[in-house]
């Protein structure tokens, strides 16, 4: 900080100090003498409320020093006083930064051990799968869930639905660069409530739900030369955009007539976010052989 | 009777009666938070009634209008009799009381609606904040003029921690609240980011250390002596530590941002000062359980006193309790988690209200010209059922908070985190439900009050009380 706010700082820092040091100092020699401890000192207020002169206690005193000189060593050893480092040249960055490199000293060796294995094979390896589902339940519980079957906006993870791919490296890519879902607001597109409603009963029509044979003939047109872009003329998607399969009947966020509204009318916006940096590429390795055993297990079983 | 000759204790009166209307009120908003934090279906869907609505509701209301009743119920009735003078400008007592009802009846409104500074304790937006402003520079009017006309030449103390409870909380508001107006509902704070962080809990802090502390340190010097019969046991004593409490509290505000991105120094400073708050504030405590040291007898048959000793003991405990939270090492567990409620609910129940409580019952009867409260024996169940709510509610916050601290931080032979949030949660919920039994103890100890304080005031005969000619 500039110089003046620096001794703007330690000056009333240090005021303070000395002020309070001062004021006990004054409290332990301020006695009326004509007055003795047990009496009053003359003053009455309201008939009856009168102030005694007793000296504060001594144990009480001691322990206001014992703060200040507490006070006072922890501004000399810590930052505090204005620009000065503190003798033990502390700083929260510094104990984050030294606490981070221990702790991955630490449990390096955790994660050596796997290295050189590929998705399949960690997805194979129990110990690996140990060190997986932790590291889920910190990252990536908190949007697909403890048990990994997501939520509405967050895919289920345990099904062999897969919106990016189900290889390994597709898994991979996603932990670790992040993916960004957009579905596109269609309202105005469809033309009026009549086209939405006709719409909604064909995406659903896909996934083996019935509807108004009119409603889906009056739809198909639409969906051809709008949602085909994207979901394909047959409706199962296409894994390089990651745009859903509409036939599977497994739904982002949700299936109920009301819900594929409101994703046609005013479309939807979906983050993973990349755990890149955050994770590194070992432990990505080995969250992805988890969640790669999670849909794989008869087959990793074998 | 002339009216200059009789003490001004109509604005008393209504201030003492909306205290306990307010404690009803803030509690039972407590009360419902409390449960919805085990069922949340207590919302009932309804957006007003949501937790983050109605949370600040229960703040606002227990320390603004609750313990601002109180407070200034109090400062009025003791300032005149520790003055021996009639409060100043009736018409502007009278002001002070409809402008802060006034402000509570907004906040009630605005708040649920969702309309909110979002800063804790000082949400309300900024057309409430110029009224607050206007009502609190009456309240200094009104008091300080109160003490200019003193016919006493000493000022008593009870009147230094009122005095500096005001003057303070007038800055602290004016200068946090300082915000630009886009429309009537919606302003901006003119601090950006950080120092906006750090004005926010200057200002936090010291709401807790002038209203929450000084005020009721206020209140504990006059009813204290004047329930127990006694002389207060140390004039010096009470100028150490109103000096150095007021002087060191303006420090403390930075151990509530540790380890954020408030620079290192000042997080530093802000602890130091914290422990140096040890002392000054256990020198309050002192004077009051010394002072009644001499009338142990009486606790025996006296139920208000019972309150204030529990008060100063609650008082003790938590400004123990503070500056070790405000060590970093300690805080790095505590901070986020239910230890902090326990602790403030420590503060907030054990020693503001229940000060306030023991305040109350032995100013109403003085109020409305009564030899005692309707009933002594409801008094003493009312003391009961309050103590054990608090010590459940306290107890059950800090198990619920250190516990959590713990699973948060706890860590598996690969370095990952051992529980989930939501593991720590589940663990939560029993202490959730044994805080919720401590709440709705204290509220019921409220409804006792209530009915002893309505069946003592219903058959009132007022008679103004002659001003005291010694000098």
């Amino acid at each position: 900080m500039p110089a003046f706010w620096n001794w703007y700082v330690i000056i009333l820092t240090v005021l303070f100090i000395f002020g309070c040091l001062w004021l006990i100092t004054w409290s332990t020699q301020q006695s009326p003498d004509d007055v003795a401890e047990d009496e009053t000192l003359g003053h009455k207020w309201d008939d009856n409320i009168q102030e005694l002169n007793h000296p504060a206690p001594r144990w009480w005193l001691y322990l206001f020093y014992l703060t200040i000189v507490f006070a006072v060593g922890y501004l000399v050893a810590y930052p505090g006083l204005g620009n000065l480092k503190g003798t033990l040249g502390w700083t929260q960055e510094g104990q984050y930064e030294k606490e981070m490199q221990a702790a991955t000293e630490r449990y390096k060796s955790v994660y050596d051990a796997f290295s050189g294995k590929d998705v399949v094979a960690l997805s194979q390896d129990p110990a690996a799968i140990d060190v997986g589902k932790s590291l889920f339940a910190n990252y990536c519980s908190t949007c697909h869930g403890a048990d990994a079957r997501g939520a509405k906006g967050f895919p289920n993870l345990t099904d062999d639905d897969w919106l990016y791919g189900a290889s390994p490296d597709a898994i991979v890519a996603t932990i670790t660069n992040g993916r960004n879902g957009v579905m596109p607001a269609l309202g105005a597109a469809l033309g009026g409530e009549q086209g939405l409603d006709n719409m909604v009963a064909y995406v659903r029509s896909l996934s083996g739900h019935e509807g108004d044979p009119a409603s889906l003939a009056a739809a198909k047109p639409l969906f051809d030369s709008i949602c085909a872009a994207c979901h394909g003329v047959d409706g199962k998607g296409n894994q390089m955009l990651g745009s859903a399969n509409l036939t599977d009947d497994t739904w982002l966020h949700g299936g109920s007539p009301e819900t594929v509204r409101e994703t046609v009318l005013k479309g939807r916006m979906s983050e993973m976010p990349p755990h890149a940096e955050l994770l590194g590429e070992q432990k990505i390795l080995i969250v992805a052989g988890y969640i790669y055993s999670l849909s794989h297990a008869e087959k990793t079983a074998n | 009777m002339n009216n200059s000759n009789s003490y001004n204790d109509t604005v008393v009166r209504q201030f003492a009666i909306m205290t306990v209307v307010w404690g009803i009120v803030g509690m039972l908003v407590g009360v419902l938070i409390a449960a919805q934090l085990i069922w949340p279906q207590l919302n009932f869907d309804t957006a007003w009634l949501t937790y983050g609505r109605i949370r600040p509701l229960h703040t606002n209301a227990v320390i603004f209008a609750f313990g601002g009743s109180a407070l200034f119920a109090t400062s009025y009735y003791v300032v005149q009799r520790t003055c021996h003078v009639r409060l100043a400008f009736d018409r502007l007592a009278a002001f002070t009381f409809w402008g802060w009802q006034a402000v509570i009846l907004a906040a009630a409104i605005t708040l649920p609606l969702g309309i909110t500074q979002s800063k804790e304790y000082a949400e309300l937006e900024w057309p409430i904040d110029l009224l607050i402003a206007v009502v609190w520079v009456s309240y200094a009017v009104v008091f300080f003029a109160t003490i200019g006309r003193r016919k006493v030449k000493h000022i008593y103390v009870a009147n230094w921690f009122y005095a500096a409870f005001i003057i303070t909380v007038a800055v602290l508001h004016i200068f946090n609240n300082l915000a630009l107006p886009v429309s009537m509902f919606k302003s901006y704070s003119i601090y950006t980011g950080v120092v906006d962080g750090m004005m926010q809990w200057w200002y936090g802090h010291n709401a807790v250390g002038f209203f929450l502390t000084a005020g009721f340190l206020g209140m504990m010097y006059y009813f204290v002596p004047k329930q127990a019969g006694r002389p207060i046991y140390s004039y010096r004593l009470s100028v150490v530590h109103f000096w150095s409490l007021i002087a060191v509290y303006m420090w403390a505000g930075p151990h509530h941002l540790h380890y954020t991105s408030l620079p290192d120094w000042a997080q530093s400073l802000g602890m130091a000062f914290s422990i140096i708050l040890l002392a000054p504030s256990w020198g309050g405590m002192i004077n009051g359980m010394m002072t009644l040291s001499g009338a142990w007898h009486k606790l025996r048959s006296d139920p208000i006193l019972k309150f204030m000793i529990v008060s100063l003991s609650f008082y003790g405990m938590s400004t123990f309790e503070g500056p070790m939270m405000s060590i970093k090492t300690v805080n790095a567990l505590s901070h986020y988690t239910d230890w902090t409620i326990g602790h403030v609910h420590a503060g907030a129940l054990g020693w503001v209200a229940m000060m306030t409580i023991g305040a109350i019952y032995s100013l109403l009867p003085r109020l409305y010209n009564k030899e005692s409260m309707y009933s002594i024996r409801l008094i003493d169940i009312h003391f009961w059922t309050s103590t054990i709510g608090v010590v459940l509610y306290a107890v059950s916050m800090w198990i619920a908070g250190v516990t959590q601290g713990l699973m948060w931080r706890a860590v598996n032979d690969d370095g990952t985190l051992t529980y989930s949030f939501v593991e720590a949660l589940k663990f939560t919920y029993p202490y959730y439900q044994l805080r919720l039994l401590g709440g709705v103890l204290f509220l019921g100890g409220m409804l006792i009050m209530a009915y002893n304080v309505w069946k003592t005031v219903s058959r009132e005969s007022v008679i103004p009380v002659p001003v005291n000619q010694s000098a």
